[in-house]
């Protein structure tokens, strides 16, 4: 038995091929716009997973590090450490800034981390390139999506950095890369002002007869003295010993230490129900869209493929084909032309997302969803072409 | 396309269909979770390494001397001015006595007057130690009575306590003169040694209260840097180390140099230990004080031992260890660190074998389950 739909796209096959690539591109961008969500919120999950805690302590009331500023004193991860269940207690910051190489300028998010033993909370997991930060001063561990490479000098207020280590998919919930420095930089980097600002906030200070009295000789230096340090960190990252729950080491944190502290799924929450969610909500309502727009457009392209050939099926009739041969050749058409469409989207979708300036996290999951979805869609659309084609008086071979 | 046979037309649609097939099978095999992971592995050295410290500090001088007056007084003149050159015993500048010369010529009055009081004390003395004489002998004879006597003695003795009180009196209104000519050398403002002026914080006319600096002088050949060195990698820190001192604003040169000491006093507050270092040779032209500058010790080479990158270390569950590659599989296996160097090479005390390849980079957080292909160079790195 030959394939009646098989001659039929063979007999149009540039056409068909061509209808199908088209098809594709537009399922490829659906493909990636799902991407760009599972990315945003992949974005806010590394950034858990990369903090290698179990639990975050941070200033009280506040939703710290990421979603809201938080400052806490540096040394009350000390009453921390000493509490039962915490492994590693240590500080960190987080500051997203403009971090210069050269003429050029990146956003990125600069992570102060305590320097010392590798794989510590903070601590960039893995590396693409280089070493850990080993010196506690003016070394940096880079993310690869800031274009810096090894070797490189790169300033970040007013000190020089040089890049010792490379890494990858280290990224703030807005999907800034990640710039890691010893803490104690990271701290004065978060609290300096430019040069500018320090010099006129001293000539200030000395023009405050409080502060600059004649009898009072070195008032002044110590005034000074205390308004340029920064005794502060955003957030103490806790790990916990094997055999405790994190809501039982939380627990005396928040009672007795009068601190806040997230758990992992707590901090999960924040950043992908709170942090994210708008935006996430806004590129969400988009894929919603364009899903259903490339739907239409995919029922349109079968229904008008099918009506265009109403001639041909005229005539399939007038010449006794039975019905159900008419339906399963548009049908398997359409199919076809769905599984051409999302071949090309899928490829086109994976070879496009790497050059994406944000991470797109393209999902094996949702292109099998996708697959289902555009071969249920393929087959609706052709039930309405085959309902016209099947309608099709057989005259209209000979009349027209 | 009406020229094209149905095997042409078959042949055209399969070039088309079956490359693209091809690529989607590429595509899901070589991305998403089904790909491989690409790894850079590198053997376990045995080797030695000398751990290193970095600190920072800044240049400060061992020996700076405040020269003020100890009163208060209002500057007269300065002939000094910052980055001076002075020479021990060298008048830097005078501050004005004010009053001094009146207070003088008071002090002066003063000890006349006492030195009069005095004479007027010893004058009665001898007058009413004759009086005893000359009673006594009357009374031998007869011709006074007992109580005159006594009177005349108690008379002697009250002179006496006056006289001692006036020689007193004397001598502490000399004190205070010969106090008063102290405090006038004291207004010239001497260098204690040959030295470097730092800094002129007062100028001519200006009222400074008693242990106020007027100018600050240094010793140039005392400088050293008070370097901060993090607690945490602060381990082998003491006196004697060898130091390379790397200026802020000559950082390409590099200076050789020596712990002096070690301060017994940690700062409790940034968790920093603080040593002072020496340069073996002063730089020229001498950094300014309070410059920044970037201090690495290197400590003696340690004997032969496994080491890894400490890329290579990872924190899994609370347990530090690395990735083996073993005939192409992955196992996370648990090791214990020693000391590690400035070039990040760390120490393998158990766990590993040398020769035992392990997992430095990789593109993605490893697991158990995952598949490696190992690779010279990562993608997307730079060589």
């Amino acid at each position: 038995m030959i394939s009646l739909a098989g001659r039929d796209i063979l007999h149009g096959w540039g056409k068909f091929i061509f209808t199908g690539i088209g098809l594709g591109l537009l399922i490829g961008v659906t493909l990636t716009m799902a991407g760009v969500y599972r990315g945003m919120i992949d974005d806010a999950q590394v950034l858990i997973d990369n903090s290698g805690a179990d639990l975050w302590v941070v200033q009280k009331d506040t939703l710290g590090p990421y979603a809201e500023s938080s400052s806490l004193y540096e040394d009350i991860y000390r009453s921390i450490v000493i509490l039962p269940g915490v492994a590693q207690a240590v500080n960190v910051t987080y500051f997203t800034m403009q971090v210069r190489h050269g003429e050029r300028d990146v956003r990125s998010m600069a992570v102060g981390i305590v320097p010392g033993e590798a794989g510590q909370p903070g601590w960039p997991p893995y590396l693409v390139a280089g070493r850990q930060i080993t010196r506690s001063h003016y070394e940096a561990v880079a993310d690869i999506a800031t274009g810096f490479r090894l070797g490189d000098r790169i300033k970040i207020r007013r000190n020089h950095y040089t890049v010792v280590g490379l890494t990858r998919r280290m990224v703030s919930s807005n999907g800034d890369p990640m710039v890691f420095i010893p803490l104690r930089d990271a701290q004065e980097a978060q609290f300096l002002k430019d040069n500018d600002a320090i010099v006129q906030n001293r000539r200030r200070t000395a023009e405050n007869p409080n502060f600059n009295r004649p009898g009072v000789p070195g008032l002044l230096e110590a005034v000074i003295a205390s308004q340029s340090g920064n005794p502060y960190v955003n957030a103490v990252l806790v790990s916990i010993r094997p055999g405790y729950t994190a809501e039982q080491v939380a627990r005396p944190i928040r009672q007795w230490k009068r601190l806040t502290v997230y758990t992992r799924a707590q901090m999960e929450s924040i950043l992908i129900e709170k942090l994210i969610a708008t935006a996430a909500k806004q590129i969400g309502m988009f894929l919603v869209i364009l899903a259903l727009v490339s739907a239409a457009i995919v029922a349109f392209i079968i229904y008008t493929l099918t009506l265009g050939k109403i001639r041909e099926i005229a005539v399939l009739k007038l010449i006794g084909t039975r019905n159900r041969t008419i339906a399963l050749m548009i049908m398997q058409q359409a199919i076809g032309l769905g599984l051409i469409g999302f071949a090309v989207g899928k490829i086109a979708a994976t070879f496009w997302a790497p050059i994406f300036p944000k991470y797109v996290l393209l999902l094996p999951g949702d292109s099998l969803r996708g697959f289902v979805a555009v071969v249920i869609i393929c087959a609706l659309a052709s039930v309405m072409a085959i309902r016209a084609a099947l309608k099709v008086d057989p005259a209209e071979a000979i009349g027209g | 396309m009406k020229h094209l046979t149905v095997g042409g037309r078959t042949l055209a649609m399969m070039a088309v269909v079956l490359p693209l097939l091809a690529l989607l099978i590429y595509v899901v095999l070589r991305s998403g979770p089904l790909a491989p992971v690409p790894v850079r592995v590198m053997p376990v050295e045995t080797r030695s390494i000398a751990p290193g410290l970095y600190g920072i500090g800044t240049v400060e001088a061992r020996y700076t001397y405040r020269i003020g007056p100890t009163l208060a007084a209002r500057v007269q003149t300065l002939d000094v001015h910052v980055g001076d050159r002075v020479t021990a015993g060298q008048v830097l500048g005078t501050m004005d006595p004010i009053d001094f010369d009146a207070r003088r010529r008071a002090q002066d009055a003063a000890i006349k007057r006492a030195r009069a009081q005095q004479q007027e004390a010893a004058a009665r003395q001898r007058h009413a130690q004759a009086q005893v004489q000359r009673y006594e002998q009357l009374l031998i004879a007869g011709s006074t009575s007992e109580e005159v006597v006594t009177t005349k003695q108690q008379e002697l003795q009250v002179f006496d306590a006056t006289l001692a009180a006036a020689y007193a009196e004397l001598t502490r209104v000399q004190a205070e003169g010969e106090a008063l000519m102290a405090q006038r050398q004291n207004l010239r403002l001497l260098a204690p040694v040959d030295g470097l002026v730092m800094a002129r914080n007062a100028d001519p006319g200006t009222t400074v209260v008693a242990g106020q600096a007027v100018v600050e002088v240094i010793e140039p050949e005392s400088l050293w840097i008070n370097v901060r060195f993090d607690q945490v990698s602060a381990t082998g820190l003491s006196a004697g180390l060898a130091a390379r001192i790397a200026l802020r604003s000559r950082s390409e040169l590099s200076l050789s140099g020596e712990v002096l000491r070690v301060e017994p006093l940690a700062d409790a507050v940034t968790e920093e230990m603080l040593a002072k270092v020496v340069f073996a040779q002063l730089p020229e032209p001498l950094p300014p004080i309070g410059e920044l500058a970037e201090v690495t010790l290197m400590l003696p080479a340690l004997p032969a031992q496994p080491t890894v990158p400490n890329a290579a270390l990872q924190r899994i569950n609370g347990v530090l260890g690395v990735w083996r590659v073993e005939n192409d599989a992955l196992n996370f296996v648990a090791v214990k660190t020693g000391v590690h160097d400035l070039d990040g090479r760390v120490q393998v005390l158990a766990g590993l074998k040398p020769g035992e390849e392990v997992v430095i980079y990789s593109r993605q957080a490893l697991t158990d389950g995952s598949r490696i292909k190992v690779v010279e160079q990562l993608p997307g790195v730079a060589p």
